[in-house]
């Protein structure tokens, strides 16, 4: 009977060991995939691997848009001391009262931003502190090292590192990075313990080079903030453009905008005038119209075209030149810009002559630079039949282009009659012949050149724009902007332009400058226009070392202004 | 039914083979071998379970060396001396228990240490694990055999006060433990069988009056060991993670400190009332294996050495201790795994705490004292 009482306990021990060692065997052998994949899902997380994107160059490799590596200060509101907050804000220079108020608003959650994307001295500062609940977030912040000067060509990104504006929108796809994605392993607070592996590789941005030379862009940009603030103008554009490869080396806005610091005011700056915006091109276009006379085998630079008594009427319409210049000779109608001489020569042509020229020269068309919001030309051959239409046209009015369209057009002349596209990204001479096509003769196209030369002669319009040392070709324009309500033109509110090429004898560089309603006593091309491109000009012949084509003696006594 | 008591009626060991004689150093070296062994493994379970945190470590080093040389001091003194001090044990525990009520340290919501000048803070609670089934022991030891309702009442009641007393504190972990440490004496001592089938039916027909009695997170953890994922976050937490992390060490686990649920603070207490959990998925079935063959061999050594008592005393209090030590393991295992509510059992030896390891080393001290004292 003892035995009995023995073995009762001695089963009991048994069973009961037995029951406790089979549920953990169940746990462990048979149920052991569901339960490691539940573990898994509390420990296993995959998190995503920073990529940065793209960085953006000059030329010359200058950085124009970089990514930085920077850290987020996050916080576990409910794991933090409250005591502790005056010593975070300091750190990581918040407001104090706000970051309390911000606190106690996520009272009960898990996360916060203390502060986005900190500089790193701040990281730094808050890492020293070394609060448990404190923690760190990797993301991007992208820097944009000439400011406001490069602003319109290189643009901007938004909070998602996606292109927003400029060359950051338009090559976006070959900028943008992919974040990867790892295994890692976090413990119950969410801190990352372990790395487990790569699952998806980060893919990042591919680099861009742009034409852009930040030399001249800065150079570019300094004449545009000088000749806004001397004129008290709207705004101001420039497109300077390498002739061999039709790459545009500067182009500049003013106003501009910092992209570093992105803030209500910016949107004033953000338009780029020189591709989006156009205007009346007025007296550059009728460098084009010339050519068109000389095509047409009736003129020669040398032709004499009356424009006595100084005006005419086309239909009714008064066309006329400030002074009775009496006969003269097409290319002084060049030099001295003559409305009368122009019409006349217009008039004598064929209908389409004028208006063909124009598209050859790419008025008519897009320019496909790649930057956004290219604005689409506006050029019309509906009313051609109409005479008053062909000698407007013929001096540039009743077409808008942008400063960039007038930038292909001169660069098509300075490449001697081949139109080649112009771009804002780096290339080289070869691709750029293999895109261009002719589409002026050569012979007159150099005839046209030397023509404008008399331009820049101190007895041409735009004296101004000379660069000792230098042959220069060139047009101004003084154009009246329309209305701004009602029909016709507004006689107070110009745009002044200036487009020429240089060195003349082998040109190298075209520049476009446009000024946009310069106020007070001149508002011409030739006195606000002229001398921002005979500055910009200078510097950028001499930047690139081209070699002066002109008067020896000239350049080595007056030097460069 | 038998009504032979078992424990005291057993032959003891003199009877059994020649007559020995008292050793000059009272131990059991095969008990002392398996202890040193289940400590080592928890010593080195526990490494790993905070992350190798050595200054742990050297605590829990440190209170084992001290429950070992309190267990060999406690070995060395005869039977006797305990079965006179018994009662006083006894209510110097109770009146500790009492002191803890009125002016106890309040730890993770539960009134359960005591701050004496001069002395480390401690439960007394711990105390009454060794009190209770010493004093129930000496009421027994000379009352006639099978023990009378009577005695068996007044047994019950020896043991039950101060399981009230602590369940209110509340503790019903050590509670459970109290009072299993006082009805083995009873069972030991030779009870009816029929008793104990009526005593069975009693506490299952008065079991939904107790769940009135139980506090609302009591209520909550024996809810959620029915449907743990009812409330995944909450109550049911525990038992999950336990679950998951005990399930998902496979035949041979993860590795030593390779476990992650354990090591990433997703198992709650995995040094302590857990750590089992960490031997699941670190070590997987094998270390849970050689856990349970540890423990049942140092039950098996214990059982033999009460058996082998000289006197009924001390096969009452030796058996006892042993089936306490029994009931220990597999609450715990039983808790863990997902078997039994969630009750503040830690595994002896193992788990990371000190006062339960002393009181565990001292009990296996009077276990041996009751094997090596051949006289009476």
């Amino acid at each position: 009977m003892r035995r009995w009482r023995h073995l009762v306990l001695v089963l009991g021990f048994l069973a009961c060991v037995t029951v406790a060692g089979a549920r953990v065997g169940y746990l462990n052998v048979s149920d052991r995939d569901r339960l490691q994949s539940e573990g898994d899902a509390r420990s296993i997380r995959y998190t995503a691997m920073p990529a940065h994107r793209g960085i953006i160059f000059d030329r010359r490799g200058e950085p124009l848009a970089v990514s930085t590596p920077v850290a987020s200060v996050t916080l576990d509101p409910q794991r933090f001391d409250p005591t502790l907050l005056p010593e975070l804000a300091a750190a990581a220079e918040v407001d104090v009262s706000l970051l309390a108020e911000r606190l106690e608003r996520m009272r009960d959650k898990e996360f916060m931003y203390v502060r986005r994307r900190v500089p790193a001295h701040i990281e730094a500062a808050v890492r020293e502190l070394n609060f448990g609940a404190v923690g760190f977030e990797s993301a991007y912040r992208r820097y944009y090292p000439a400011g406001e000067v490069a602003a319109h060509v290189v643009g901007i990104t938004d909070v998602k590192d996606a292109g927003q504006e400029g060359a950051e929108l338009a090559f976006d796809d070959a900028l943008q990075s992919d974040a990867g994605s790892q295994r890692v392993l976090r413990d119950l607070r969410g801190n990352i313990v372990d790395h487990l592996g790569v699952v998806d590789a980060p893919q990042y941005g591919q680099d861009l080079e742009l034409a852009i030379d930040l030399r001249l862009q800065f150079f570019a940009y300094q004449e545009l903030v000088n000749v806004r603030k001397q004129t008290g103008a709207q705004g101001a554009s420039l497109v300077l453009v390498d002739v061999d490869s039709g790459e545009i080396l500067a182009l500049a806005n003013q106003p501009s905008y910092n992209p570093n610091m992105i803030d209500a005011d910016s949107i004033n700056g953000m338009r780029n005038r020189a591709v989006t915006d156009t205007y009346e091109p007025g007296s550059t276009v009728k460098a084009l119209t010339a050519l068109a006379a000389l095509e047409s085998g009736l003129y020669k630079p040398q032709s004499i075209i009356d424009t006595s008594p100084g005006y005419m009427t086309v239909r009714g319409k008064l066309i006329e030149d400030p002074n009775n210049r009496g006969p003269i000779d097409l290319t002084t109608v060049l030099e001295k810009s003559s409305q009368v001489g122009i019409a006349k020569i217009a008039l004598n042509l064929e209908e389409r002559a004028v208006f063909d020229t124009y598209a050859r020269a790419g008025l008519g068309g897009i320019v496909g630079t790649g930057l956004p919001g290219e604005a689409a030309p506006w050029m019309s051959d509906a009313q051609l039949d109409n005479p008053i239409v062909r000698t407007t046209l013929a001096y540039g009015y009743g077409i808008a282009v942008s400063p960039v369209q007038l930038a292909q057009a001169y660069t098509t002349i300075a490449r001697l009659g081949r139109r080649v596209p112009l771009t804002i990204l780096k290339t080289d001479v070869d691709s750029a012949n293999k895109l261009s096509q002719r589409v002026f003769d050569a012979e007159r196209t150099a005839t046209l050149l030397s023509m404008l030369e008399g331009v820049v002669s101190p007895t041409g319009t735009a004296p101004l724009a000379a660069v000792p040392g230098y042959r220069i070709a060139g047009k101004t324009g003084t154009v009246r902007k329309r209305k701004e309500q009602g029909a016709g033109y507004d006689d107070t509110r110009h745009v002044a332009w200036f487009a020429g090429v240089a060195p003349a004898s082998d040109p190298r560089l075209v520049l476009v400058v446009m000024v946009d309603e310069p106020v007070g006593d001149s508002v011409g091309g030739g006195t606000v226009a002229a001398p921002v491109f005979g500055k910009v000009m200078a510097r950028a012949l001499r930047v690139l070392s081209v070699p002066p084509d002109g008067p020896v003696q000239l350049a080595a006594t007056t030097g460069i202004r | 039914m038998s009504n032979i008591d078992y424990v005291r009626h057993m032959p003891a060991g003199n009877q059994l083979s020649t007559p020995r004689r008292d050793p000059h150093i009272h131990f059991d070296p095969w008990l002392i071998v398996l202890l040193l062994a289940l400590m080592t493994y928890g010593m080195i379970v526990l490494y790993s379970a905070v992350d190798r945190d050595l200054d742990v470590l050297l605590a829990q080093g440190s209170r084992f060396v001290a429950g070992l040389v309190l267990m060999v001091i406690i070995a060395q003194f005869h039977p006797r001396i305990y079965l006179r001090w018994a009662p006083l044990i006894y209510l110097a525990g109770l009146g500790l228990l009492v002191a803890v009520l009125v002016a106890g340290t309040s730890v993770n919501g539960s009134q359960r240490w005591l701050d004496l000048p001069l002395l480390p803070r401690f439960q007394p609670a711990e105390a009454l694990k060794l009190g209770g089934p010493l004093m129930v022991a000496w009421y027994l030891h000379d009352r006639p055999l099978p023990p009378s309702l009577k005695d068996v009442v007044v047994s019950l009641l020896l043991a039950l006060i101060p399981a009230a007393l602590i369940v209110v504190q509340p503790d019903l972990g050590t509670s459970i433990l109290v009072t299993g440490a006082g009805l083995s004496v009873v069972v030991l001592a030779g009870l009816y069988w029929r008793w104990v089938g009526y005593a069975l039916l009693a506490a299952a027909a008065a079991a939904p009056g107790m769940w009135y009695l139980l506090q609302d997170y009591q209520r909550r953890r024996i809810l959620t060991l029915f449907d743990p994922e009812s409330d995944p976050l909450g109550a049911g937490w525990n038992t999950i993670q336990a679950k998951t992390a005990l399930g998902s060490g496979g035949l041979f686990g993860k590795g030593l400190f390779a476990g992650t649920q354990s090591r990433l603070e997703f198992l709650p207490e995995s040094q302590t009332d857990f750590i089992i959990a960490v031997i699941g998925e670190e070590l997987g079935l094998a270390g849970i294996a050689l856990l349970l063959v540890l423990y049942l061999a140092i039950i098996g050594r214990a059982f033999f050495l009460a058996s082998s008592s000289a006197s009924s005393f001390g096969r009452l209090v030796a058996g006892a201790l042993t089936l306490t030590f029994f009931v220990y393991v597999f609450v715990n295992i039983a808790m863990v795994s997902g078997l039994l509510p969630v009750v503040g059992v830690p595994l002896p030896l193992i788990s990371y705490g000190g006062t339960s390891a002393i009181t565990l080393l001292a009990g296996f001290g009077i276990i041996m004292s009751a094997y090596s004292h051949r006289s009476w």
